[in-house]
C-alpha cells in the first residue's frame, strides 16, 4: 500500500500551518479530528467548507463524519463571527437570576436572534450553556471577557459602545 | 524522585516562604477575576515591594465564597478580606504587622465552621501553577506511597475500605469500579477523567482543575498505579479555557520533576496523561459518549453492557471517574481508609462539594460533610435567601435532578436521601430558588436543556422530551387541559424507562420532582390560568397558538 501523503495546505495563510501542526502532533491520527478542527476554530474563527474538507482529507476521515462531529458539537460554529461576541450564558443559576430577560433585551436592541450576528458584521449575539461562574449569575462575556451580575442596562450601553465604535 | 526528595522540595518551599513575614493570598478565580482581582494582585506586588516589607504575594485558585469577592486572606493571621479592588491594596500593605483593615474585613466564620475540606484544602493556599507549593502540602506524597510500599491491590483495597463513592452524581462505589478494571484482562488500559462539567449551575470541577490541578493529575496517577493503566485522558469542557491552560502546565511541571513518564521514580510504572478538549455536547458527560467524544467521533453513547471497565476506550478496559472523586484518592492514601470511613453518614461516605447558587446570600463553593442538614447548607453556610423573600425549593443535580421543597430542609445530604426525595446529588450543583420562581417554568427549563443536547440517537429521549416541552410550553402559556397533565406524567414514565442513557432517563426527574411537591403550581396554571409567581406571561383567554416544536421521530 503506497505512503498516505496529506493534501497540500489550501492557501498560503500561515494559520494553515497552525492547523497542520495540531494534526502532526497526532500523528494525523483520526482521533484527532475534535482537536483539529477546535484548532481551526481557534485560528480562522469559524470552521468553513474548505477547512472541514482539509481536515478530514488529511486525516482520513470520511467527510460526512467530519461534518457530522462539526455539527454535533455546539462549540463549532460554521458561520464567521461578528467584529465582537456577546455570550449570555443561560445555565440554570443565570437562569434563576433572569437571563431570559437579558436575551429579549439583547435581540430587540439588535434585531437579530441569539446566535445570528448584525447585518452590518459588528455583532454577535450568542448564547452559552454555563460558564461556571453561576455565584456571579447573570453572566455575560463581552468578548472573551467575563462580566457578572450583569443589568439590562450594562448590557446595552456595551451594545451601543460596540455599535459607534 | 523518592518520598526523600519530596521532603527536600517541601522544606526548601517552606524555608523560601519563612523569608517572607506575611502572605497576601489574592483568589484568582473566574468570580473574582471578574471583578478585578487581577489588577488588585499587581497593585499589591508594586504596593508591597514599595513598603520595604517582606510580603509574599500569591495567586491561589477559588477561596469559597465568591458573592464576596474579590478575596484576599492574609497569612500567616488567616485575616479575610472581601470586595477588595486595587484602590485598597495600600491600606492592606500598610496593615501588616499592625491591626488589620475594619471596613474591608469578612465576618463568614458561621460559613467557614460547618465546613469539612478534604478536596478544597489546598484551594486558596497554593499557587495552582507552581508544583512546589502543592509538594510543599503534601502533594505527590501519596503516589509515592502507593508506588513504593502498596501492592495496586493494597490501593483498590484501601480506596473500597474508605467507601468513596462516585462524585460524578451516581455514587457508584469507586472501589469496586477500580477492582473491576484492574481484573479485566489485557496489556492496555486506560484511566480517562471526566471534566466535562455539563451541568449548568455547576463549577466545582472546574474550580478543583483551576485551583489544585496537581490533585487530579496525582488521583489519576495513583489509579492507573491501581488498574495497570500506562496512559490518561483528561476530558475539559472547551468554556473553561484557564482549566486546560492549568493542566496543561500542571502535567508539564510533573513530567519534569518524574512524577510522569517511563519508570516514575525508579518502579516499573510508566504513566501519562493527556488533554482532550469538550465541544460544548451535555451528553458528553455520559462515559460512553464521552469515550466516543475522546475517540474524535459524535458524542452519542452506546448500550451498557460491555462496561467501559471491560471494553472502553478503542475497545480496551477504561477506568472513569470524575474530577472530583480523583481529587478525593490522594487524601485517602495518605491518611487511611478509616479516615475517610469516618466522616459522612452511614451509606455515603467523606465531604462534598457543593456549588451554592442561585437566591441565596452566601454564593460560591462549600465542602459539606455527608449528612449534614440541607437546612444548614441554605441557612448557616448560605446565609439564608436575600431581599425579604421565601426559600421555596432547592435544585440539585441540575437538569437529571429535581426540586428539594423548602419544608425539606431538615432532610440529611446524601446519595439515598436525595434519591429518596426524587432528586440526586448529581455532580454537586445546588441551586436555590424563592417565591419570585416558577416551578413549572423552572421544569420547563430543564426540559428544554435535554430536548436541544439528546444527541438523537434514541427516540424515547429525542422525539420524548421534545413532546414534554411541547407540553409543559403549554401549561406555561395556559393553553393546557388537565388531560395534558396526564399525559406529561404518562411520557415522564416512557422517557424514564425507555431511554438509552442517564440522559434521558433522568430527564423527567426535574417534571416529576415538581409535580410531587409543586402540583398545585401546575393546577393554577392550567385551571386557573395564572402563574402564582408571576414568571410565565398567560394571555387570559387561550387565543394565542399553542406552541409547536417539530418532532424529528
Amino acid at each position: 500500500m503506497p505512503a498516505f501523503t496529506p493534501p497540500p495546505l489550501p492557501s498560503d495563510d500561515k494559520r494553515w500551518k497552525i492547523v497542520n501542526g495540531t494534526m502532526r502532533k497526532n500523528g494525523f491520527a483520526r482521533h484527532a479530528l475534535i482537536e483539529t478542527l477546535h484548532t481551526v476554530q481557534s485560528s480562522f474563527g469559524y470552521l468553513d467548507d474548505d477547512a472541514i474538507r482539509f481536515v478530514a482529507l488529511s486525516l482520513r476521515v470520511p467527510l460526512s463524519q467530519a461534518y457530522g462531529v462539526v455539527t454535533f458539537y455546539h462549540y463549532f460554529s460554521l458561520k464567521p463571527p461578528g467584529e465582537h461576541t456577546m455570550t449570555l450564558c443561560t445555565g440554570t443559576a443565570c437562569y434563576i437570576k433572569g437571563t431570559d430577560k437579558l436575551v429579549a433585551v439583547a435581540e430587540q436592541h439588535l434585531g437579530v436572534k441569539a446566535g445570528q450576528t448584525t447585518n452590518d458584521g459588528k455583532i454577535s449575539l450568542m448564547t452559552a450553556r454555563c460558564v461556571g461562574a453561576c455565584s456571579r449569575a447573570p453572566v455575560a462575556i463581552c468578548d472573551g471577557d467575563v462580566a457578572g451580575e450583569v443589568t439590562n442596562e450594562q448590557l446595552l450601553a456595551q451594545l451601543e459602545r460596540w455599535a459607534v465604535a | 524522585m523518592t518520598i526523600e526528595e519530596l521532603e527536600q522540595i517541601a522544606k526548601g518551599v517552606h524555608q523560601e516562604n519563612e523569608k517572607y513575614d506575611f502572605e497576601v493570598n489574592v483568589c484568582l478565580d473566574l468570580a473574582c477575576a471578574s471583578q478585578g482581582a487581577d489588577r488588585l494582585r499587581e497593585a499589591l506586588i508594586k504596593i508591597a515591594g514599595e513598603s520595604g516589607k517582606k510580603v509574599l504575594v500569591r495567586k491561589t485558585g477559588c477561596m469559597g465564597p465568591c458573592s464576596s469577592g474579590p478575596l484576599v486572606r492574609v497569612d500567616p493571621e488567616e485575616t479575610l478580606y472581601h470586595h477588595v479592588n486595587s484602590g485598597h491594596a495600600e491600606a492592606i500593605v500598610n496593615s501588616l504587622g499592625g491591626d488589620p483593615v475594619p471596613a474591608l474585613q469578612c465576618d463568614l466564620n458561621e460559613h467557614f465552621e460547618k465546613q469539612v475540606r478534604v478536596v478544597l484544602e489546598n484551594a486558596g493556599h497554593i499557587d495552582p501553577e507552581k508544583i512546589d507549593d502543592y509538594i510543599s502540602r503534601d502533594g505527590y506524597k501519596a503516589l509515592l506511597t502507593a508506588l513504593t510500599e502498596m501492592t495496586p491491590n493494597g490501593v483498590i483495597h484501601r480506596i473500597t475500605e474508605s467507601g468513596l463513592r462516585g462524585r460524578g452524581g451516581g455514587g457508584y462505589p469507586t472501589g469496586l469500579k477500580w477492582g473491576t478494571v484492574a481484573k479485566a484482562g489485557g496489556e492496555l488500559k486506560y484511566v480517562v477523567c471526566n471534566g466535562d462539567e455539563g451541568d449548568p449551575g455547576a463549577f466545582m470541577d472546574r474550580s478543583v482543575m483551576e485551583g489544585d490541578p496537581h490533585r487530579v493529575i496525582e488521583g489519576m496517577a495513583v489509579a492507573a498505579y491501581a488498574v495497570g493503566a500506562s496512559k490518561g485522558f483528561i476530558y475539559v469542557r472547551a468554556e473553561y479555557p484557564v482549566a486546560v491552560a492549568r493542566l496543561t502546565t500542571a502535567l508539564r511541571d510533573a513530567r519534569r520533576r518524574g512524577l510522569l513518564g517511563n519508570n516514575i521514580c525508579g518502579t516499573t510504572f510508566s504513566f501519562d496523561v493527556e488533554i482532550r478538549l469538550g465541544a460544548g455536547a451535555f451528553v458528553c458527560g455520559e462515559e460512553t459518549a464521552l469515550i466516543a467524544s475522546i475517540e474524535g467521533r459524535r458524542g452519542t453513547p452506546k448500550p451498557r453492557p460491555p462496561y467501559p471497565a471491560v471494553s472502553g476506550l478503542w475497545g480496551k478496559p477504561t477506568l472513569i471517574n470524575n474530577v472530583e472523586t480523583y481529587a478525593n484518592i490522594a487524601p485517602i492514601v495518605r491518611n487511611g481508609g478509616k479516615w475517610f470511613y469516618n466522616m459522612g453518614s452511614e451509606r455515603s461516605k467523606g465531604t462534598k462539594v457543593f456549588a451554592l447558587t442561585g437566591k441565596i446570600t452566601n454564593t460560591g463553593l462549600v465542602e459539606v460533610p455527608m449528612g449534614i442538614k440541607l437546612g444548614e447548607i441554605i441557612d448557616v453556610i448560605g446565609g439564608g435567601v436575600p431581599g425579604g423573600h421565601k426559600l421555596k425549593a432547592i435544585q440539585t443535580g441540575g437538569p437529571s435532578g429535581g426540586c428539594i421543597p423548602a419544608e425539606m430542609l431538615g432532610l440529611g445530604v446524601s446519595y439515598d436521601a436525595l434519591m429518596a426525595a426524587g432528586s440526586i446529588m448529581g455532580s454537586g450543583g445546588m441551586i436555590v430558588m424563592d417565591d419570585t420562581s416558577c416551578m413549572v417554568n423552572v421544569a420547563k427549563f430543564f426540559v428544554e436543556f435535554c430536548m436541544t443536547e439528546s444527541c438523537g440517537k434514541c427516540i424515547p429521549c429525542r422525539a420524548g422530551t421534545a413532546q414534554m416541552f411541547t407540553l409543559l410550553t403549554r401549561i406555561c402559556e395556559g393553553n393546557a387541559t388537565m388531560d395534558d397533565l396526564e399525559l406529561l406524567v404518562d411520557l415522564c414514565g416512557t422517557v424514564k424507562e425507555a431511554s438509552l442513557c442517564g440522559l434521558g432517563q433522568t430527564a423527567p426527574n426535574p417534571v416529576l420532582s415538581t409535580l410531587k411537591y409543586f402540583k398545585n403550581e401546575y393546577i393554577e396554571h392550567i385551571v386557573h390560568k395564572r402563574c402564582p409567581a408571576g414568571v410565565c406571561n398567560i394571555a387570559g383567554a387561550s387565543t394565542t397558538e399553542p406552541a409547536h416544536v417539530e418532532v424529528l421521530a
